[in-house]
């Protein structure tokens, strides 16, 4: 798999660290809603179709991404700096 | 044995010789030649025994298709199994033993499995040795027993145990157009593709270009296509954008359009070139891909069809015309399509004699009978082989009567005698590479075989991969498929007009009772085992895989796929694309793990050393690796044990003064207006109240509420911060802190810098530790007004600069030093000349983990990624005042559960050493299983207390506190008495450190 980093340019796979999913929003720090935050740090969907994920470039700009990725067949349709995409976890 | 080489033709090189032995016997053969070729010019027909059964197998294939004949290269202890013997090229020297068999190849002991056929047939596994224990001879335990029997008898060849003393390579390579293949398809893609100015790279798998041309019978602009092919390949070569990469094995095709392949740099060569590897592993990165990749003959599944001399129509061509071997001197062929034909047809010309022409077909075409009456060969329509007869090798074949549509044998069997059968059932386009990349092949009901899918990558195929089958349309349609703006003037093709299209016959079922009929050569799979798995309710195809073992070998299947589905579906009344496909895997081939791990052995971590690493080792330090650090141990001397290193290092500390070496501990540089508001948020206690130019311990959580790390964070500036982590956790905090400003908190304003490697640290401990500085300190003041406890302060020590903050680990009056890693040596060295006339030592990690112990301060060991805050007494540290990480999931149920483990200190009553690790029980003498009530995280002799002590996570912990219990350790034998105590063993008030 090739990521095209927008900083760096297209790099191989393995200079990056998968960080999860990056379609959930964390819940109002000052909230106590068990469900809510149970939901936002264990529950994760696996959609056999196009999906938004955070990878950082470890080994190279340090930037967290936001990849929008085909889970079924790995294509990536965009790639984005995760403190662009504002509330990376509204979308 | 007499020889079967030809008075002349082939493309080795007849002038010279080469020596090698097979199973130690001494053979001759010509450069060009592999060892299936050299062996079979030798008049050898048999070259192993078959995996279940023994049986004795020849040669089916000539290329990287070949199942049966796979043989141990021997090289001193060195032994490299499985080789196929169509692929291997010889030289001077070298040594191969056949395999699977015992004693010899020629008298095998073990081939009396064929007479327990029934015995191992599919299944055979499951059924005998699979679930409870039914009577004695069945069970698990059973099957115990049994494998080392079965083990002897089944199987392929043996690794050895020997260390791998050749060298292997590794290169990434970058191309606009990668072409697998280099046959007729590859060459013209190739020519095309590099027409447009693009980067090209070729990779052939086998020692020349040109694939099919080398043995066609065809005429190619004029010449012989195997000349045609080397001057194309040559001329290609030159082309300053053309890489051309031969005994190349494309293995691997992965997302992003990136490849792998294996050159097989030196395993040709008797001697290898000094810096040459064996062999080179390419990771190859391409823009786009050209699949020209060929196409695999299919053989006929018919009763006896593993007899030694029977083999695919295309593999005795091309023993013929590419190495001037005949395979037999009265060649038969069995078909169901035309290209047997051309196969006849060449080797007549290459001057053996064709007697017989087996087609399934009640009818040919007229350029079929044209061909059968020019080489004067018998044409039997409307037939099938239906037995051969062997004594070492094919002697004769048995021909039936066969009706293509009801599949039906008829008529007296009748006997023809002949010494090699040529089968074609059709031919597989190689799609391996298409279908590793993710698509599903498609059925084509014409030839009867699976093309591959639509891309989903950036790749094309073409050539016979893509079911073209003459020369013309595959030159054509390589042109276009290599560049679509293609104007290059394509060769003109002497060709014989022969349809490509088989009659959709891929086994022939006797009436009753027969010899063998094997769909899987490699793995001894017969067409009535899968009639078996049918009756035992294993239909689909991959359960028919997996109770077979059909496809599953070494080659994958590539001559059984095909066949096998065929056969279910035809059981199953349904179509083959309906019974299904299977997913070809990589490797290709196999490949060997000395290439996929090129240089990378041994060991592969970096090793970091701290700027003062050099001092440790001249001053006598033992060191041990804390993660990729190198940190002392204990600085020994004059035979001193471990223990009594430690505990003269640590008396020292409690008692004067020493010095420890701390620069591995994480450090990041925090900065930006938002820098405090951020730190509040990831630290469960405050840090924007915290003034410049002073320090605090921080405890973070992860987001669950389980403890993440500690350490202590300095405010340096009013918008700037260092932050230390643990050693263990520097490049996890890190990321953390990353992940939580570009996802979650774009909005602060923050910078973060990983600084662990610009500052060196020490620590100088001890009651004594002041007057140190007070003797080599410049610049500033060190007393307790100046520099109170968590205070920082900055000034010189030997004219250097250093930043000086007052903070203890020890529990003693301490400060951390740290400057810039290049004077950190400097520094030291004059700390330790400061510390002189105070006694100063130097100190390890077993000391330091000894005071901390001593004082019940926690390390990695306790926040072990289960443990909270409060069970480590730390939820002083847990802010209500704000929220942070973690703060929504701290009062969860489970995390206040008052049966949770909790830090306690352990003092032994026995004067005996507590293992790390031992478990904490309340049985007086050692039992097993016992219940455990907890475990000792840390443990040492402290010289403060003159006692042996522990510190333990322990269910109810604190009110335990008192008690007695054993520390029991089964595995290192050892079981003593304990009191369970306070975590805080020594100074309970800290007096010392704020002293
Ligand atoms: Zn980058």
């Amino acid at each position: 798999m090739i990521i095209k980093c927008p900083y760096c340019g297209p790099r191989d796979v393995i200079e990056f660290t998968y960080q999860g999913d990056a379609t959930r929003k964390r819940p109002d720090p000052s909230s106590t809603d068990q469900n809510l935050w149970n939901a936002y740090i264990y529950d994760r969907s696996n959609p056999a179709k196009s999906h938004r994920e955070f990878w950082l470039h470890t080994g190279g700009c340090r930037q967290h991404l936001v990849v929008t990725r085909d889970m079924s067949t790995h294509s990536i349709s965009s790639v984005g700096f995760a403190r662009d995409s504002k509330h990376a976890g509204d979308q | 044995m007499t020889s079967s080489r030809l008075p002349n033709g082939g493309q080795i090189e007849r002038a010279k010789s080469v020596g090698f032995t097979f199973d130690g016997r001494a053979y001759s053969g010509h450069p060009g030649d592999t060892l299936a070729s050299a062996l079979l010019a030798n008049g050898v027909t048999l070259f192993g025994r078959s995996f279940k059964y023994h049986r004795p197998r020849g040669l089916l294939a000539a290329g990287s298709d070949e199942p049966n004949a796979l043989v141990t290269i021997i090289s001193g202890d060195v032994r490299e199994p499985n080789v196929r013997a169509t692929e291997l090229e010889i030289f001077d020297g070298l040594a191969v033993q056949s395999q699977n068999r015992f004693p010899s190849l020629e008298h095998d002991l073990m081939a009396v499995n064929q007479l327990a056929g029934s015995l191992l047939s599919a299944g055979f596994y499951y059924k005998t040795f699979m679930g409870p224990a039914i009577g004695p001879l069945k069970s698990t335990r059973f099957w115990m027993f049994c494998e080392r029997f079965i083990r002897r008898a089944a199987g392929l060849g043996k690794a050895g145990i020997a260390a791998d003393p050749d060298r292997y390579e590794r290169m990434n390579a970058f191309c606009d157009v990668l072409v697998v293949g280099s046959g007729p398809a590859g060459l013209i893609a190739a020519e095309a593709a590099a027409a447009t100015g693009a980067r090209v790279i070729i990779a052939e798998e086998r020692p020349v270009a040109g694939g099919s041309l080398l043995a066609s019978g065809e005429i190619i602009d004029g010449r012989n296509p195997a000349v045609w092919a080397r001057e194309k390949a040559e001329a290609l070569a030159n082309l300053p954008n053309v890489r051309f990469l031969t005994r190349t094995s494309v293995w691997g095709y992965y997302d992003g359009n990136v490849l792998t392949a294996v050159q097989r740099v030196s395993d040709h060569k008797p001697n290898r070139t000094k810096g040459q590897p064996r062999q080179r592993h390419w990771v190859i990165r391409a823009g786009k891909t050209i699949l020209a990749t060929g196409a695999f003959e299919r053989p006929i599944v018919f009763p006896g069809n593993d007899c030694p001399g029977v083999m695919l129509a295309d593999a005795v061509r091309r023993f013929a015309v590419e190495y001037g071997v005949a395979a037999g001197k009265n060649v038969a062929f069995f078909t169901n399509n035309d290209s047997a034909y051309d196969a006849a047809r060449t080797l007549s010309l290459a001057g053996i004699a064709v007697t017989t022409i087996v087609d399934v077909r009640p009818d040919v075409s007229g350029a079929c009978r044209d061909i059968a009456n020019i080489l004067g060969a018998e044409l039997l329509l409307g037939s099938a082989v239906t037995g051969t007869h062997a004594g070492k090798s094919l002697s004769a074949i048995t021909v039936q009567h066969f009706n293509m549509t009801t599949g039906r044998i008829s008529g007296a069997p009748r006997e023809i005698k002949t010494d090699c059968l040529g089968v074609s059932g059709g031919w597989s386009p190689v799609i391996h590479l298409a279908s590793q990349a993710g698509g599903k092949p498609e059925w084509d009901e014409d030839l009867q075989a699976f093309l591959a899918p639509e891309p989903n990558q950036n790749w094309v195929v073409t050539g016979s991969a893509a079911g073209y089958m003459d020369t013309i349309s595959v030159l054509s349609d390589a042109a276009t498929k290599g560049s679509a703006k293609s104007r290059l003037v394509l060769p003109s093709v002497e060709a014989p007009m022969l349809d490509s299209s088989p009659a959709p016959v891929f086994e022939i079922e006797p009436a009753g009772k027969s010899q063998k009929a094997f769909v899987d050569f490699q793995h001894d799979v017969t067409a009535s085992d899968i009639r078996l798995a049918y009756r035992e309710g294993f239909h689909s195809v991959e359960h028919l895989k997996r109770y077979t073992t059909l496809g599953m070998a070494t080659d994958q299947g590539k001559t059984s796929n095909v066949p096998g589905l065929a056969i279910m579906a035809d059981i199953r009344g349904i179509s083959i694309p309906d019974a299904g496909t299977t997913r070809f895997r990589a490797p290709f081939t196999p490949v060997s793990m000395g290439a996929i791990a090129g240089e990378r052995y041994g060991d592969l971590r970096p090793h970091r050393l701290t700027p003062m690493h050099d001092w440790h080792i001249s001053n006598g330090a033992k060191t041990y690796e804390a993660g990729l650090w190198h940190r002392p141990m204990i600085y020994g001397s004059h035979g001193e044990t471990i223990e009594q290193a430690y505990t003269r290092e640590a008396r020292a500390v409690r008692e004067g003064v020493g010095i420890v070496d701390v620069s591995t501990l994480g450090k990041i540089d925090i900065q930006g207006p938002d820098a405090a508001e951020f730190l509040d948020r990831v630290y469960t206690n405050m840090f924007s109240t915290l003034p410049v130019g002073k320090a605090r311990y921080g405890l973070m959580l992860r987001e669950d509420g389980i403890v993440f790390d500690d350490g202590t964070t300095w405010r340096l500036g009013e918008t700037q911060f260092l932050m230390t982590t643990t050693t263990a956790n520097a490049g996890p905090v890190m990321q953390h802190l990353e992940y939580y400003l570009d996802c979650v908190w774009p909005e602060l304003r923050v910078h973060l810098t990983s600084v662990t490697d610009v500052w060196a640290g020490a620590a100088i401990s001890g009651p004594k530790s002041r007057s140190v500085l007070e003797t080599c300190v410049t610049g500033t003041k060190v007393d307790n007004t100046a520099l109170p406890f968590m205070g920082i302060v900055y000034g010189r020590i030997a004219d250097i600069p250093v930043m000086i903050c007052r903070l203890s680990f020890s529990g003693e009056l301490a400060y951390e030093v740290y400057s810039g890693a290049g004077h950190g040596t400097r520094i030291w060295e004059a700390l330790i000349a400061a510390g002189k006339q105070f006694d100063i030592v130097p100190y390890g990690l077993e000391a330091l983990g000894t005071l901390r112990i001593e004082k019940g301060h926690v390390t990695g060991a306790e926040i072990d990624g289960r443990t909270t805050a409060h069970d480590l007494h730390l939820g002083w540290m847990l802010s209500k005042k704000k929220t942070y990480i973690g703060s929504a999931m701290i009062n969860r149920p489970g995390l206040k559960d008052e049966h949770r483990l909790s830090l306690v200190g352990l003092i032994s009553l026995d004067n005996q050493s507590i293992n790390g690790g031992s478990h904490i029980v309340s049985d007086k003498t050692p039992r097993e299983p016992a219940d455990s009530f907890g475990h000792v995280t840390a443990a040492c002799y402290s010289p403060a207390l003159g006692k042996y002590i522990a510190l333990a996570l322990v269910k109810h912990g604190t009110s335990m506190i008192g008690k007695r219990a054993f520390a029991t350790d089964l595995l290192r034998d050892k079981h003593g008495a304990v009191e369970i105590v306070s975590h805080h063993m020594f100074d309970k008030d800290g007096s010392r450190m704020h002293g």
